[in-house]
């Protein structure tokens, strides 16, 4: 893995611990020995393409499903043969499951009545919960009457009600509509810091994992792709998955040269950040993002620097999305993300001509994955 | 991780790390074996003595096929296998035929009286089948009213009586389920058919009938496995065309020849078996033929089209309603149709020793509703939610009784529980046995019902539990039961009417003592008592109308208190 995972005191085991989880369904391998820690209080993601084992990952940890192989530890306690009401955990599910035929306070309640409680604690932690999640006023209204967002707090208030030392969230975002989605991040995440909750996220959405975790476990097809805070897994993915997965990234099919530090990209040479030792004449492939393609005057003197054609200019708002063809022959395609400070700058038409600059420090190298995908 | 990618083939076990046993599971095993054990005994165990059974002789020797070789060549009884086919292949065409336009009408014309006219054609669900066929021969037999005015003798004891009462009874039937198929259209085919130029007899032939084929296969397997289970209607009008049915309640009651009603029974499982398996694979279908972007489809409002369905509609209704008014009128006349004036004294039943009968039935029909929601529901529950190995079997028994003919199930209970030395004997002869025989002969359709309405809810409301540390039977109670309960409700009548108006299940199973009100229809029919035998008709579909009544209101009154969340999305107080 490369990356090593914060060192956690000895005297407090993590919060979760995960050792080597497989699991499969009949002849499919969902997951192939996951290992990985969450710290108390950490917010975790697990971002994956759908099907990457992200979810079952998650129901693993509650217990709704039984890995083959494996070791779930929660402050160091095995909770593997545990079952799910012994594991000491609130849950949020992409549909919410809210009790439909019980009011907002009712669903809240909901787990607290069953431990026994004196109706007046239940009631007094019930409004201390929908205070936290500002839906006071909405107490006795039934879960079809709220909207989206509403429903998704309620589900949350529901299980951190029995204040459980660990917080399951699956998707809990993607049944809403894009701008409910957007302030929810951040209630949640702001929510999440005041309670200090360790928390595990599943989505399949960058974006989200990016903004709200404070790592992120990038999965693919049953494995861990990488691990680490969100700045690192955009700015040093480890993987050509990752790099694709997480943000946009240019990725230029190369030949490795005999000079090290330097690649053959068609007619062009490049150079391109440190890299392990990569053997002459082997294929690789070199990775910048749009926002790091610098084009205009300053590019002419930089490393790397080339001239392009303007292909296609598209307008995005907050920046500008140009496609650029590297003017020779087999000369590559690119994509290059403009601020609109910077566009001002340079005039751009379709099919002008424009000198382009690859920073060395930002071509990021990835051995191609076996399959040549 | 390191540890995976040096060691990309690693070997992963098929068992799973072991769950340690919680109370929880505990109780979910032990109910979910309780439910099999239920199914084994009053189900499995029953129908295998009848295939046992059919392969011994009087004596209890084992025989082989020999008495399959007898049937076959008894031409007299092989005849009943023909004749079964016959009048129930040709019952589906007719009954098929007459309820599409009935359903077409309701469905896709403005017509007015729409929801009279639905409700008239229900009508014979709350009578039993020989109810009609007894009013077939009070309006069309040797002595009937309609063949003593018209002096037109149709002859109707035999195949054409069989037939003519069996659409009747059947119509319903087939009518609520092509009503069904025909509402669930999607109005962008047709918009589509219209933009191509299609004409009308195009549009239907390319749009209509295939968007409704599955519906009206169902239909027809549900009246084939209806008329070729039916004891009732050829008893009374068969004469000496014998089906299938009657031929194993001769051999039984009137030979008592227990081996021979065993093989027919065997032999008519076949068939009814067979329909019923095609007809899960043709429903499985349905499901997925209405996407769900579709859009519903606004009725046609050609005047002429109205009229026409109007008068075809107020003709197939004036039928049923005038058979009703022919069974309600000869019981309160003398006699039927010499004398016809008015007089209740068929109702006090003489000749049966009075009420006990309708009585009967009704505290049966009960006990087999509350016990019947109670076992389907609760099944259903554990069979969809305590995943086990054993479930998928466990589905598939459930499903098994709707092909079993009440006859070859009361069959199979008098083999299993009127042997001696059996623990269960003592079941024999009482009102218990009765109820558990109306449970299992009507338990698939209930069954898939409380199946159909658990699927629908949010799969997870049990982990959510779980997480909160709530048990699953809580959750059951104060969350899966009250969402259900219009289902339920529904559930619990279908029981009761059923119940009410069964005669083959229960005809083999009644004892001295513990007469029911259908069962007393026909002994009333066979004595010459006819006039009794409607008497008693009309107090079994009262009872019906009322309790039907009863439920409507129940459940109107059941989702207004305990739905009141469904409503709260279509009320006035939205979102704030």
């Amino acid at each position: 893995m490369g990356e090593a995972l914060p060192e956690v005191g000895a005297a407090r085991p993590p919060a979760v611990a995960l050792e080597g989880i497989a699991k499969t369904y009949g002849a499919v391998t969902a997951l192939r020995g996951v290992s990985l820690t969450v710290a108390e209080g950490e917010f975790v993601c697990f971002l994956g393409p759908s099907g990457c084992g992200k979810t079952t990952l998650l129901r693993i940890v509650a217990g709704l499903e039984q890995q083959n192989v494996g070791v779930v530890r929660m402050a160091g306690r095995d909770v593997s043969r545990l079952p799910p009401s012994r594991r000491n955990y609130g849950i949020v599910f992409q549909s919410y499951a809210l009790f439909p035929n019980l009011t907002v306070a009712r669903n809240v309640a909901y787990g607290l009545e069953a431990r026994r409680a004196a109706a007046r604690e239940v009631d007094a932690r019930v409004n201390e919960l929908l205070t936290l999640v500002d839906l006071s006023r909405h107490k006795q209204r039934y879960p079809a009457q709220l909207s989206g967002g509403e429903q998704q707090r309620v589900a949350l208030a529901r299980a951190l009600a029995p204040s459980p030392s660990l917080l399951l969230l699956d998707e809990p975002l993607s049944a809403l509509d894009a701008r409910v989605r957007l302030s929810l991040r951040h209630e949640m995440k702001a929510l999440q810091r005041r309670l200090g909750i360790t928390t595990i996220m599943v989505t399949h959405d960058q974006e989200e994992a990016l903004t709200m975790a404070d790592r992120i476990v990038v999965m693919n097809h049953g494995v861990v792709e990488q691990i680490g805070t969100p700045a690192r897994i955009y700015s040093e993915p480890s993987s050509l998955f990752v790099a694709r997965f997480v943000g946009a990234m240019n990725l230029l099919p190369a030949v490795a040269d005999a000079r090290p530090g330097w690649a053959r990209v068609g007619p062009l040479t490049l150079r391109h950040r440190p890299a392990p030792a990569t053997r002459p004449g082997e294929a690789i492939t070199l990775g910048i993002r749009p926002e790091e393609v610098r084009v205009g005057a300053a590019a002419r003197e930089a490393d790397n620097h080339l001239s392009a054609r303007v292909t296609s200019v598209q307008f995005q708002g907050a920046f500008t999305r140009l496609g650029l063809m590297v003017i020779g022959d087999g000369g590559p395609a690119l994509e290059c993300d403009l601020a609109a400070t910077a566009l001002a700058e340079v005039e751009i038409v379709e099919g002008a001509e424009l000198p382009v600059a690859l920073p060395a420090d930002a071509l990021r190298v990835f051995a191609p994955p076996p399959n040549g995908a | 991780m390191a540890l995976v990618r040096a060691d990309g083939t690693l070997a992963i076990p098929d068992r799973l790390v072991g769950r340690r046993l919680d109370a929880e599971r505990v109780i979910g095993w032990i109910l979910l074996a309780a439910f099999a054990a239920w199914l084994y005994v009053f189900l499995v165990w029953p129908m295998a003595q009848v295939l046992w059974r059919s392969l011994l002789d009087n004596d209890g020797r084992f025989i082989g096929a020999a008495n399959y070789v007898r049937y076959f060549r008894t031409p007299a009884i092989a005849a009943s296998i023909t004749n079964s086919l016959t009048v129930s292949l040709i019952t589906m065409v007719i009954t098929v035929g007459l309820a599409f336009g009935y359903a077409y009408a309701l469905t896709r014309t403005r017509m007015p009286g729409r929801g009279l006219f639905r409700m008239l054609a229900t009508l014979p669900i709350f009578a039993p089948s020989l109810v009609s066929a007894i009013a077939f021969v009070y309006a069309f037999g040797n002595n009937g009213i309609v063949t003593r005015q018209t002096g037109i003798n149709l002859g109707i004891y035999g195949a054409k009586g069989i037939v003519m009462a069996e659409v009747f009874y059947c119509f319903p039937h087939a009518m609520l389920i092509l009503v069904a198929a025909l509402t669930a259209a999607d109005g962008r085919l047709y918009d589509a058919a219209a933009a191509l130029g299609a004409s009308r007899r195009k549009t239907f032939l390319t749009v209509t009938l295939p968007g409704v084929k599955y519906g009206l296969m169902s239909a027809c397997f549900v009246v084939f496995t209806l008329v070729i289970t039916d004891f009732g209607v050829p008893k009374v009008v068969g004469g000496k065309f014998s089906v299938m049915a009657t031929e194993i309640y001769n051999q039984v009651i009137g030979q008592q020849n227990f081996t021979m009603g065993a093989t027919v029974s065997v032999v008519l499982l076949v068939p009814a078996l067979l329909a019923c398996v095609v007809d899960r694979i043709v429903q499985r279908r349905q499901y997925a033929l209405v996407s769900s972007s579709a859009r519903p489809l606004e009725p046609g409002r050609s005047p002429w089209t109205q009229a026409l369905m109007l008068g075809y509609c107020g003709l197939i209704a004036s039928g049923i309603v005038g058979i009703y008014l022919i069974i309600v009128a000869s019981s309160l006349v003398h006699r039927w149709p010499y004398n016809l004036t008015l007089t209740l004294k068929h109702y006090r039943f003489d000749s049966i020793g009075g009420y006990t009968a309708i009585l009967n039935s009704l505290w049966v029909a009960t006990l087999t509703a509350v016990a019947g929601t109670l076992i389907t529901f609760a099944g259903a529950y554990l069979v969809e939610k305590c995943r086990t190995r054993a479930n998928g079997l466990l589905y598939m028994l459930s499903l098994m009784p709707v092909s079993v003919p009440g006859m070859v199930l009361g069959l199979a209970y008098i083999f299993a529980f009127n042997a001696p030395g059996s623990v269960l004997n003592r079941l024999y002869g009482t009102l218990a046995i009765l109820v558990v025989a109306n449970l299992v002969h009507y338990f698939t359709v209930p069954f898939l019902t409380a199946t159909t309405t658990l699927k629908q809810m949010d799969a997870e409301f049990e982990n959510v539990s779980a997480s909160l540390g709530v048990p699953f039977y809580r959750t059951f109670w104060r969350v899966t039961v009250p969402i259900a309960l219009p289902s339920i409700v529904g559930i619990s009548m279908y029981f009761f009417l059923n119940a009410m108006v069964t005669l083959s299940a229960v005809v083999f199973l009644v004892a001295p003592g513990t007469e029911m009100a259908a069962v007393a229809v026909l002994l009333l029919d066979d004595a010459g008592e006819s006039a009794q035998a409607t008497a008693m008709s009309v107090l079994i579909i009262g009872v019906g109308l009322l309790v039907r009544l009863v439920y409507w209101a129940l459940l109107r009154g059941v989702t207004r208190r305990t739905q009141a969340w469904t409503m709260a999305t279509s009320g006035g107080s939205g979102p704030a």
